[in-house]
């Protein structure tokens, strides 16, 4: 079995997954650490939000319209709350 | 034996799940992003007091929930693949792994509500807090349900041969759990690192 598991593992998804890690352990090092802008850390945060999207819940592979749809939920996201922080 | 090569039929472009779960993912999403904006306009209102009380968070427990929840999604991720190769003790072995992960987010959450309302940090204490306990609280929520959502794909994993619409509301459950993994990405942002 560990072989098997092994090989569904080994796909863009565990990819994505070794991506998320590591992208989320910088974000608590930028973010805690050093303080980085808001801006930087919510484009982070939008750009997991998109890996998520595409390789866990599969709409890499979706219709171009549901794919559409989601991307520019996390462009939009990223956008509104990044304007909101810097013209508040 | 599984092998991982894309049949022509796999290649295809589907939906995953039902498109009528996607309508509820999509308008859940939109309630989330709604109450994200909210609170950076009030945020905007008291900056000074939404940092400090921000510092006040557990920011390693909150660091822990977002790795466990990471972890959870390949477990399922896993369970989904393996499930469409009938695979079926991995899938066993991979829902509940995620359901346990689910378990140690509520765990941790539990440990961190109380510590916050027994150092005076309760939900009155101000406009911060108040967001705090209502955005994680309604997140929470979901992760129950994701949970109990969780335990009805396991109860699949028993079936033999799953007919294509079983199988469409198996995803369909898999990918409300990875919206639950998502939402906690921007909340884990919002809450404990902007300043």
């Amino acid at each position: 079995m560990g072989r098997s598991i092994y090989l569904l593992v080994r796909t863009r998804a565990g990819l994505t997954w070794l991506v998320l890690v590591a992208a989320t352990l910088l974000l608590f090092l930028v973010g805690v650490e050093h303080r980085t802008s808001a801006v930087v850390l919510l484009a982070i945060s939008a750009i997991k939000v998109r890996l998520i999207g595409l390789d866990f819940m599969e709409l890499r592979c979706a219709p171009t319209a549901l794919r559409v749809i989601f991307e520019s939920y996390c462009a939009v996201l990223w956008a509104a709350l990044s304007g909101l922080y810097l013209w508040l | 034996m599984i092998t991982t090569s894309t049949s022509p039929l796999a290649a295809k472009r589907n939906v995953p799940g039902e498109l009528g779960t996607w309508v509820f993912l999509f308008g859940d999403m939109l309630v989330f992003g709604a109450f994200f904006a909210t609170f950076m306009v009030e945020r905007s209102k008291a900056p000074g007091v939404f940092d400090a009380a921000s510092k006040t968070l557990h920011a390693g427990v909150g660091l822990t929930n977002t790795l466990v929840l990471l972890f959870s999604s390949l477990c399922v991720v896993v369970a989904i693949k393996a499930m469409r190769l009938g695979a079926m003790p991995i899938v066993r072995l991979a829902l509940p792994m995620a359901m346990a992960c689910g378990l140690i987010f509520i765990g941790l959450k539990a440990f961190e509500y109380t510590s916050m309302v027994v150092s005076g940090h309760g939900v009155g204490a101000n406009h911060f807090y108040l967001y705090y306990f209502v955005l994680t609280g309604l997140h929470l929520f979901h992760l129950c349900i994701g949970v109990v959502v969780l335990a009805l794909m396991l109860t699949q994993a028993g079936r033999p041969d799953l007919g294509p619409t079983r199988m469409a509301v198996v995803e369909g459950g898999a990918c409300f759990w990875h919206l639950v993994d998502l939402l906690w990405v921007v909340l884990f942002a919002l809450l404990y690192l902007v300043s």
